[in-house]
């Protein structure tokens, strides 16, 4: 089982899916648990994984200044094409799959009374195997695979269990991503044809291993060092990524994809699949490209990912949906992740990996409590409550800690991430980067605004009868809660755990600076 | 004796506390009359006393070491490390901090204890305890931090527990509103504070240095000298920063507007929070990067300058409002801008002392007024006060004292820390002559001191009791005057009952914190007792060590001397004196107007009539709320509006207009394919089935008419091959 770890974890719920579609009539409340039951165990492999990986050791280097990828997996898939089952994972994907465990975990909970629960729980574990595998996947070819795979079960989740626009939504969400990804199809087949994975020069050995790609000189011909071809390679893969972060002005998805999202899909879509755009730019235009990453990607990184947190928190302000808010404050989030990133130094970095840690956790809190309301009262106005913390000061004391947590306050993970992608900012671009601190300010503006019409003032009679918050919410919201809470005061188990990939990727990028 | 690595039970033990009762009221617990509620009311002081007691014992320790080496310093475990990046959990404690903790955790057992009397008839008891030591805690984690960055946390974390206490009867919208406003307001001056620490931190990396440590960056902050960010002189810019944070906490020009709204909150919290402890927290930052701010001698001008300023125009205020814990409140804002301008001219330690005096006769006063309210049923207008001092004689007493102590009448604390701060104003007015005009400025507002607060005595507590005591006709007070009327719960039933009775006295638990503290209002001065008065200037020389910096780095000639000598007796007898003048002055007008059973209290309200216009515009606070709210609240949610309107329709219309592109290409490309692909096969067959036709005529059935097709034929393949060939 060690040595195939990665395969269990990514497809051991796979198992459900037959077991929940056999399942007869009578028993289909059953299909919950079975995911629930696999979604844990993949969760506990994770942190077996977490605790496995060795952060000291180097294990299987392609070359000096490469990350160090473990729980190796190799096997030949496509022969004539050279496309492999290749997967692996070092400091930058540790932390996604253990991001993605827990938030699949916590979105079984949070869908415990959903309709249609059969073919619910099949997408979900389908969307999951997906989503895992672009996490650990090595060789492109397979990455892309997951990557569209990931779309479908998503289509349907939003298409079918949705909101009242829902078919706008999904059908929204699947092309524009659909669009992104055709960029990156191109790009994918430029490096096979493009590449030379062979040393000897009398043999040419084309390739989609990642990490091969990555070592300089594997890509030749007009993909060749200096290229200019490569910009266009690198923008066309931007766009690809970009679409998924997502990036202005390519973000309007976002705001109709959770409205009508039910709240599970949600939190999916914002915990996790978000951080598959920075995580793609990262390990693709930061490792394979950084020649084209340091001379001009960076900055459009930078200041895109400032439009981002000024931008989405100015719309937050003024939204009238709490989910929609919440969306708009993803926005803003990542642009954090994009600062961060695009400052190219050993803070920023860590501090944008940390960061799409932090937001998943942070932003699965906040959709998960938006589900709780609406699940009572039908509605997602902010003006349409009011005093509810006289009424369910539970549900009110959780949504404050979420609050305070997504407005980076000190002592909660969020800050310490948001502050690494400040200092690494300021380093190289302090006028810039004191333009984002604005969104310190936005960010409370917003969300205390929101608190104070929602929870604040005279209860509102017509939910006088509000009904607390159950214990199985509670339940959902404990996993992600307690990371917030933990990494705010001790964040050093996961910084340890990126440093060594991250410090690997930092000088290839300052060579070209 | 060996030292303990136990400062961190410091802030541990009320974190503790908060934590317990957190639960205890997250459960619903902590009812009248409940087990856990009398836990609370008694563990919770405990736990601050708990803290105060070690701070004894470390102050103890550090009494017992020289000079040189009065440092403790507990490194816990690292908390953020990226590579040059490093910053750990670890508490110090010094000459500096353990005086701030010892008045924290004392003041703050005090209002604790206080409070158990205030709040004894409110429902949510263990929720108010839970965020007081919650409060308690992180103020600790403020000043004790080793590091600017776990510093933040206490910084922002206080700013959390005065957003939670401000708003603690959050269902009056307008308190939830003050809560909302302190924090936001605060948040301004923190993204300042943020850029300040890492662009420090930058800088001094590039020189080798990069610390976030105190001790560090003090000592290594002459290596900013050299050094520009933006054009602009690197310790210049980060010193400006910061104190643009500090104006935020601090309640400073032009961001000091949240605090009268603070007021919303129980008086036992603007007591501790808003008035005590951390409103200076803007005061204690800077004396703790004294190295770093000596190295600003502009914006250090600039600190006394708006230190004095907010002074002069916050006592303008308070001389004009009716609401007792408004004037108290502006009255703060004027102590702290004393503060201020007492750090601004380098002398850190008198800044230091007058926050310690301040923290002791302030908290006294508002404990008294909130005494007051009690007792006069949730009454805050002092204009339906008066003759207080027959019901009340314990409060009216304690208040005197506070009053004469924040007025500077010798022998109280107020005196030897107020003419500390002028004294060394004058000093530096010696070299620089600007220095004489903020001295101008910072008598005239002791004078005005004096005044507004014998005014609040006078018309509170003698005089004859208004007819209407209860009565709510607030003239020109606001809404948010019967603050604590929310704390009725069955405990105050009683209270309700006698809501037109006589004033009374308040319980024992709200009388001795009055008592304790007027005692150390009365007394402190003794800590720092000048040589004039054949003291040592004891405080002074015990803070000094924080305040020179070593041979880490030189001072330059423009930079602010570190503290100035106190060897000039004379001249500091005859600026005491000054002060204490200007005092008797201000009491003086105060007994005229207000004073003598207030004969001429319609005198004052006259003269008010005459002043007319500038009245108004002074009692509303110069109007610059409204100023606020234009400029800066309505543009951003315009824009926030705009910028959602652009997004919905602008962008996502592109990305449907685009898509809307598409679906008519493709249609397009429907009718295209159906009228001219398919139209084209169209064609074709019917030309194949129109040859079909034709051909058809060919087949006669005469043999002689194939034949002659089958040799024209060969004939023509036979042409073709051979033309080809």
């Amino acid at each position: 089982m060690h040595e195939h770890l990665l395969s269990w974890i990514t497809f051991l719920p796979l198992l459900a899916v037959p077991m929940v579609l056999v399942l007869p009539k009578a028993w289909v409340g059953a299909a919950r648990w079975i995911v629930l039951f696999f979604m844990g165990v993949v969760l506990a492999l994770s942190v077996w994984l977490y605790f496995l990986y060795n952060v000291s050791a180097p294990v299987n280097a392609y070359s000096a200044e490469l990350p160090d990828m473990q729980f190796v997996e190799r096997a030949s898939w496509i022969p004539s094409m050279n496309v492999q089952y290749l997967v692996g994972v070092d400091g930058l994907s540790v932390p996604m799959v253990l991001l993605t465990t827990v938030v699949s975990f916590v979105g079984v909970i949070a869908s415990w009374n959903t309709k249609l629960q059969k073919g619910y729980f099949v997408l979900y574990t389908l969307l999951y195997v997906g989503m895992m595998g672009v996490f650990v996947s090595l060789d492109f070819f397979l990455f892309y695979v997951f990557w569209e795979v990931m779309l479908l079960p998503m289509y349907f989740l939003i298409g079918i269990w949705g909101g009242p626009r829902k078919e706008y939504a999904a059908i929204k969400f699947f092309l524009y991503t659909l669009f992104g990804s055709v960029f990156m199809l191109l790009v994918l087949i430029g490096f096979y044809f493009f590449s030379d994975a062979d040393p000897s020069p009398d043999r040419v050995v084309h390739t989609f291993n990642l990490m091969e790609l990555s070592r300089t000189g594997t890509l030749v011909g007009v993909l060749g060092d200096g290229a200019p071809i490569r910009v266009l390679a690198w923008l066309a893969l931007f766009l690809g990524f970009a679409i998924k972060v997502p990036v202005f002005p390519f973000h309007t998805w976002l705001p109709d994809a959770h409205v009508e999202a039910p709240t599970a899909i949600s939190v999916i879509l914002a915990g996790v699949l978000l951080k598959m755009g920075t995580y793609g730019l990262l390990r693709v235009n930061y490792f394979v490209l950084p020649a084209e990453t340091a001379a001009f990607g960076a900055y459009l990184i930078v200041i895109l990912g400032i439009v981002n947190i000024v931008y989405g928190a100015l719309a937050a302000m003024a939204q009238k949906d709490l989910k929609k808010l919440i969306a708009y404050s993803s926005v803003s989030h990542m642009g954090f992740v994009m600062l961060g990133m695009g400052a190219m130094n050993g803070p920023g970095l860590s501090g944008a990996v940390f960061q799409m840690f932090n937001h998943g956790t942070i932003t699965s809190m906040l959709f998960l409590l938006v589900g709780v309301i609406y699940d009572r009262a039908h509605h997602r106005n902010i003006d349409g409550f009011g005093g509810l913390a006289a009424i369910v000061p539970k549900y009110a004391s959780f949504t404050a800690f979420a609050f305070f947590a997504a407005l980076g306050l000190p002592g909660l993970s969020g800050f310490i991430s948001e502050a690494l992608c400040f200092i690494g900012g300021f380093q190289r671009y302090p006028v810039l980067t004191i333009v984002s601190t604005s969104g310190v300010v936005l960010g409370a503006a917003y969300l205390l605004w929101t608190m104070q019409r929602v929870f604040l003032g005279k209860p509102n009679e017509e939910y006088r009868t509000l009904e607390e918050i159950s214990l199985r919410e509670i339940l959902s919201l404990a996993p992600v809660g307690l990371f917030v809470l933990v990494l705010g005061i001790y964040p050093v188990p996961m910084l340890d755990l990126m440093a060594p990939t991250l410090a690997r990727l930092e000088p290839v990028l300052r060579a070209f600076l | 004796m060996d030292q303990l690595p136990l400062s961190g039970l410091i802030p541990l033990f009320p974190m503790v506390g908060a934590f317990l009762w957190g639960l205890i009221a997250f459960s619903g617990g902590g009812r009248a009359g409940s087990a856990s509620r009398r836990l609370v009311v008694i563990a919770a002081p405990g736990m601050v006393f708990l803290s105060f007691l070690l701070g004894l014992y470390y102050l103890s320790l550090l009494l017992g070491m020289p000079e040189e080496v009065r440092f403790l310093h507990h490194v816990y475990f690292p908390w953020i490390k990226v590579d040059l990046f490093r910053t750990s959990i670890a508490f110090q404690l010094d000459s500096l901090s353990i005086m701030l903790v010892l008045v924290i955790t004392g003041v703050g057992f005090l209002i604790h204890v206080y409070s158990v009397g205030y709040m004894a008839g409110d429902e949510s008891l263990s929720r108010y305890f839970a965020w007081l030591n919650l409060f308690t805690a992180l103020m600790l984690v403020l000043v004790m931090a080793d590091n600017l960055l776990l510093m933040f946390i206490g910084w922002e974390g206080v700013g959390l527990c005065s957003y939670l206490l401000i708003g603690f009867w959050f269902q009056e919208p307008a308190y939830a509103r003050a809560g909302m406003k302190a924090f936001i307001v605060n948040r301004i001056g923190d993204a300042a504070f943020i850029a300040a620490m890492f662009l420090l931190f930058w800088t001094l990396t590039s020189a080798g240095q990069g610390s976030f440590v105190f001790t560090n960056i003090n000592l290594s902050a002459g290596l900013l000298q050299s050094r520009f960010i933006f054009g602009i002189p690197a310790a210049e810019l980060i010193a400006g920063l910061l104190f643009i944070g500090a104006t935020g906490k601090s309640a400073q020009i032009p961001l000091y507007t949240w605090l009268p709204d603070a007021m919303a909150g129980p008086t036992p919290v603007s007591a501790l929070i808003h008035a005590a402890t951390m409103v200076t927290a803007g005061i204690y930052m800077i004396a703790r990067l004294s190295g770093l701010f000596q190295l600003a001698p502009t914006v250090m001008f600039i600190v006394a300058a708006t230190g004095v300023t907010t002074a002069f125009f916050a006592a303008m205020i308070a001389v004009t409002q009716h609401d007792i814990k408004k004037v108290l409140a502006y009255s703060t804002i004027s102590q702290l801008g004393y503060m201020f301008l007492g750090v601004g001219v380098g002398a850190f330690s008198a800044g230091i002392f007058h926050l310690m005096t301040h923290a002791f006769f302030k908290a006294l006063l508002f404990l008294g007024a909130g005494s007051v309210i009690m007792g006069m049923h949730h009454e805050q207008d002092m204009r339906r006060m008066g003759g207080l001092r027959k019901y009340m004689p314990v409060t009216a007493a304690t208040y005197l004292i506070g009053v004469l102590a924040i007025a500077g009448v010798f022998p109280l604390s107020g005196f030897f820390s107020k003419d500390e701060i002028l004294f060394q104003v004058v000093q530096a007015g010696a070299s620089d002559s600007r220095f004489l005009v903020l001295y101008v400025i910072g008598m005239i507002t002791a004078v005005m001191t004096a005044f507004y607060m014998f005014r609040s005595y006078f018309l509170t507590f003698t005089g004859e009791l208004a007819e209407h005591p209860s009565g709510h006709a607030g003239g020109g007070t606001h809404t948010d005057d019967h603050a604590d009327s929310h704390s009725h719960g069955q405990g105050h039933g009683e209270a309700r009952q006698d809501h037109h009775a006589v004033p009374h006295e308040s319980p024992l638990t709200v009388l001795i914190p009055l008592v304790v503290l007027a005692g150390l209002a009365g007394v402190a001065g003794l800590l720092n007792l000048p040589s004039f008065l054949w003291g040592n200037s004891w405080l002074h020389h015990w803070l000094s060590p924080v305040f020179t910096h070593g041979s880490g780095h030189s001072i330059s000639e423009s930079a602010i001397p570190v503290v100035h000598d106190l060897v000039d007796t004379a001249a500091e007898a005859r600026a005491a004196a000054g002060g204490f003048a200007g005092a008797l002055v201000g009491a003086g007008i105060s007994w005229v107007f207000y004073g003598k059973n207030g004969r001429q209290r319609n005198l004052a309200g006259r003269m008010m009539g005459w002043l007319g216009p500038v009245h108004t515009f002074v009692f509303n606070k110069y109007y610059v709320d409204e100023l606020y709210d234009r400029m800066f609240v309505r543009s951003v949610l315009t824009l926030s509006r705009a910028i959602s309107w652009f997004d919905a329709n602008i962008i996502d219309g592109l990305v449907n207009g685009i898509a809307a592109r598409f679906v008519n290409l493709s249609s397009a490309a429907g009718w295209m394919d159906q009228h001219i692909v398919d139209g084209a096969v169209h064609r074709m067959t019917e030309g194949v089935a129109w040859c079909g036709q034709r051909a058809r005529g060919m087949e006669t059935g005469y043999l002689y008419h194939y034949v002659m097709y089958s040799v024209a034929g060969a004939a023509a393949i036979a042409i073709i091959l051979i033309s080809v060939n």
